[in-house]
């Protein structure tokens, strides 16, 4: 028993980081019906950021910060310059673009910071501490930071004008301009939001996979699988499933399929959940695929 | 009384189709125009083109003498016209609230704000009432209500209606156009409105237009129109 | 006046590029470059089966890098560990590689566009892990993988394994290719293209969607796979390291380089995808992805119908050749074309209830 809850626990944890890359997904899929594939690479390089201003001598939160400040520009800045001629292009084109992203981002990080795995510091004292031993001080802090992230996002769409905006340029683009937004902005800052978001989720798992360019791939996968148990058009869906891909991640890991596998536990979470019910728990649109 | 909207030799259309060739109307300070035709006339592209959502080849559309052709939409809308368009476009996923809200997203005073949303309730009672609701659960009248109150949140000075009486039973279509009858009493603007329904329309404008195939084929005061009976029974079909 | 068809003239071109490449670089070249441009033979045979499922299908697909896997380790397993010649591993490794493809299919149904890269991405990352299972270490090698011997010439032919292993990846490739062209041009192409293109058309001229896209999965499962179990032999060593996500990241970018619906494209491709790391690996370890990267998005936003687009373009522009012949036809990428709608509809009135009415698998 005690075991499970520590699995239960870890879980958690890491599914804070799953729902938060689960998050920036869904927000930029709803704004644009695309799958940001490079999603992983990007928050990799933003933490690898983080660990240049560490090493240059900035306090953890001060990196912390300027790191997600930055990658919130640099999402930006590729929204505007790389995703907004693929708007309207066929869905292939895009997912070309999005794989070509993410083999760029990729390559420059391997060339900027090299191949070999580095740790990265966590903020959170020390070994299995609380509830007696069942968690250590990086899984609490990082579920809290999550947790706050999560929530700060939340109460930004639902009560500031800014966040219903942009959640009206997602859902419609057309009566959002009609209304006066200016749609294409709305995009960029989704964009800008996600980089963050994922920033924040890399620099909470680096401390435990350690820090190299692939870094975020399994991550990625877990994020998928999160977002489409949850409803990949439904933000607090993705939340949800990341929450659960993470328990259920760990309990398989732990009971059924041992931890070499853990990552066709994603898979078949994904094929799952396609083939069962396609919009997710949560979810709303039903696809219609011919 | 001088034009708020006028477009001279209009040329609008879709990529290769040329919908609109060369139409010109005006819209009074104050007044209600009506846009006429059948089916495929190009009522709804001449509206999409003054918001600039439809590519202009060809003439110029003036807003207070000041041509806004080629302008994206938001800086139209900013210059203050409110499009209701067909289909509605309501915010399906929102709640009417924040259908309400999206419609002053523009201004910043909150006082005003809140005295137009009390007026919209005086308008359309039955907002006020589904407040909270998911605007997609609204019935076809009420999203129609719901997108005019959207529209006058903007406190535009030119309305552009599009088809309001599309889909909707004929007593909730009374009851609208009764409304709009207040609406254009109390509020001063200046209203575009384009229908199907000639009779209604002609009922509530000064203005009226015919378009046929993308061309004016007919202009001239509404009730005059309304009383002459050969242009009723070739165009207008009553 | 020429008389022949462009039918003719395309199998005729195509007969003699294959001849000049038997010929020419197994006498001219060193095993090295011989054995690079098996690689390119290998990878274009892999491209090919991708190009059958997302160029004329429609059916995008970032996890083609399984079914090469999973063709290098049956050949892999059956030439270790039952000293199953390598030749007579190919058929095996064809039926399996169909068989896990059209079972892949069957839930692929469901899904369209996004979903499915989404899907086929998560099993590809997935593939490596799949492939350390310590169940299965006996059979596969586990981590460490299975080293295969080099195949020698048949019958004693005077040559060098390295020359035969190319004529002999040139002759399979041959022949998938030939098969691949006949396809595409035929009925079970234009029913491919039908759905791809106007799927409610396509079912509503009586097209069955559901076996044509799972069957479509199967053979381009089928082909990619026999080019893993060629991509073994040729290297010797299969491991579960090499598979990793990014052979699938590859075999899509070769794909859209060289021309998402093109046969020759995937030719193109494959030689892109060989030769382009060796060139840009001497720049820095990184460097190959960066290139891939920035050529991907380049070609998407200027070409997107891929290099064999353009080259088919400025081939009609300068011979101001009526029609298309299918080897350099390059459809536009997911651009809608009722002409297969409507020859489709051929297949439907045709062939009844059995659209994909070619022979086979």
């Amino acid at each position: 028993m005690e075991g499970v809850l520590h699995q239960v626990l870890s879980g958690i944890a890491s599914g804070g980081i799953y729902a938060s890359v689960a998050l920036a997904l869904v927000m930029i899929y709803q704004a644009t019906h695309h799958v940001n594939f490079a999603q992983g690479e990007m928050a990799t390089l933003s933490t690898y950021i983080a660990l240049t201003l560490i090493n240059a001598g900035l306090s953890y939160w001060i990196a912390f910060v300027i790191t997600v400040v930055v990658s919130f520009i640099l999402g930006v800045l590729i929204e505007r310059i790389l995703m907004r001629p693929m708007n309207d292009a066929p869905v292939l084109a895009s997912v070309g673009v999005f794989i070509g992203l993410l083999l760029i981002i990729n390559a420059s990080t391997g060339w900027m910071f090299d191949y070999t795995i580095k740790t990265f510091p966590t903020p959170f004292s020390g070994g299995p501490v609380l509830f007696s031993g069942y968690v250590s001080g990086h899984e609490l802090g990082s579920t809290v930071v999550t947790l706050v992230v999560l929530i700060a996002v939340y109460l930004f769409f639902r009560h500031t004008k800014l966040g219903l905006a942009m959640r009206a340029a997602a859902f419609n683009p057309v009566s959002s301009r009609l209304v006066g937004i200016r749609v294409g902005w709305m995009l960029a800052l989704g964009w800008g939001l996600a980089a963050g978001i994922g920033a924040i989720a890399g620099m909470m798992v680096a401390p435990i996979v350690f820090l190299d360019p692939n870094m975020m791939a399994g991550i990625l996968l877990y994020a998928f699988a999160g977002a489409l148990l949850g409803g990949i058009d439904n933000p607090l869906g993705a939340v949800l499933g990341g929450f659960a891909v993470g328990i259920i991640e760990n309990l398989a890991g732990a009971y059924l399929v041992g931890t070499s596998l853990k990552l066709t536990v994603a898979l078949v979470i994904i094929v799952a959940v396609l083939v069962v019910k396609p919009s997710g728990l949560f979810g709303r649109t039903v696809m219609s695929r011919v | 009384m001088s034009a708020l909207l006028e477009t001279k030799g209009l040329h609008a259309g879709y990529g290769e189709t040329r919908v609109l060739h060369g139409i010109d109307f005006s819209v009074e300070q104050g007044g209600v125009t009506a846009l006429l035709g059948a089916n495929g006339a190009g009522k709804t592209t001449t509206l999409r083109a003054i918001c600039g959502m439809v590519r202009i080849t060809g003439g110029e559309i003036l807003l207070a003498n000041e041509k806004i052709d080629g302008k994206a939409t938001e800086d139209i809308v900013q210059r203050g016209v409110a499009h209701v368009p067909d289909g509605r476009g309501t915010f399906v996923e929102l709640t009417v609230e924040e259908n309400l809200r999206l419609g002053a997203f523009l201004r910043n005073d909150r006082v005003g704000v809140a005295e137009d949303f009390e007026r919209v309730f005086g308008y359309f009672p039955r907002l006020r009432e589904r407040y909270r609701q998911q605007a997609g659960t609204l019935s076809g009248g009420e999203q129609q209500m719901l997108a005019i109150a959207r529209a006058l949140l903007l406190r535009p000075k030119l309305l552009l209606l599009d088809e309001p009486s599309f889909g909707l039973a004929p007593l909730i279509v009374q009851e609208i156009f009764g409304i709009m009858h207040q609406i254009r009493a109390d509020e001063g603007v200046s209203i575009l409105l384009v229908e199907q329904n000639a009779s209604l329309a002609l009922d509530i404008a000064e203005q009226a237009y015919l378009l046929e195939t993308g061309r004016i084929v007919v202009s001239g005061l509404a009730a005059e129109i309304r009383r002459d009976d050969s242009i009723r029974r070739s165009y207008l079909g009553y | 006046m020429n008389t022949a068809s462009p039918t003719m003239r395309t199998f005729t071109l195509g007969l003699a590029v294959w001849v000049f490449a038997a010929v020419v670089p197994t006498l001219l070249m060193s095993n090295y470059h011989l054995f690079q441009l098996t690689m390119v033979v290998v990878y274009a045979i892999a491209i090919l089966g991708l190009a059958i499922l997302t160029g004329f299908n429609g059916q995008i697909s970032l996890g083609h890098g399984a079914f090469y896997a999973i063709g290098a380790y049956v050949t892999a397993v059956l030439m270790y560990q039952y000293n199953v010649p390598y030749w007579a591993t190919l058929p095996v490794s064809a039926i399996v590689c169909a068989g896990v493809g059209f079972l892949i299919g069957l839930p692929a149904l469901r899904l369209g566009g996004l979903y499915l890269a989404l899907t086929t991405f998560a099993l590809a990352v997935a593939v490596p892990q799949i492939l350390k299972v310590n169940a299965l270490e006996d059979l596969t090698g586990g981590v460490q993988g299975l080293v295969i011997d080099k195949p020698d010439p048949p019958f004693g032919i005077d040559m060098s394994a390295d020359q035969w292993i190319y004529l002999f990846a040139l002759g399979v490739g041959g022949l998938l290719f030939l098969l691949a062209w006949n396809i595409v041009r035929g009925r079970t192409g234009r029913a491919m293209m039908a759905v791809r293109d106007h799927a409610l058309a396509a079912e509503a001229m009586g097209i069955d969607i559901a076996l044509l896209k799972t069957r479509t999965f199967a053979l381009s499962a089928l082909y990619t796979g026999v080019a893993g179990s060629l991509g073994a032999i040729v290297i010797q060593f299969v491991a579960p390291d090499s598979f990793s996500i990014f052979v699938s990241i590859y075999f899509f970018v070769g794909l859209l380089v060289g021309g998402v619906s093109s046969i020759a494209g995937a030719i193109l491709g494959g030689a892109f995808i060989e030769f382009v790391p060796n060139l840009a690996e001497s720049v820095s370890k990184a460097a190959p992805g960066a290139v891939y990267g920035i050529i991907l998005i380049a070609v998407m936003f200027l070409m997107p119908s891929g290099a064999a687009g353009a080259i088919g373009s400025l081939v009609r522009r300068s011979f101001r050749l009526g029609t298309k012949s299918a080897q350099l036809r390059a459809t536009e990428v997911g651009g809608a074309s009722a002409r297969n709608v409507s020859a489709a509809a051929g297949v439907a009135h045709g062939a009844g209830s059995d659209a994909g009415g070619s022979s086979g698998l």
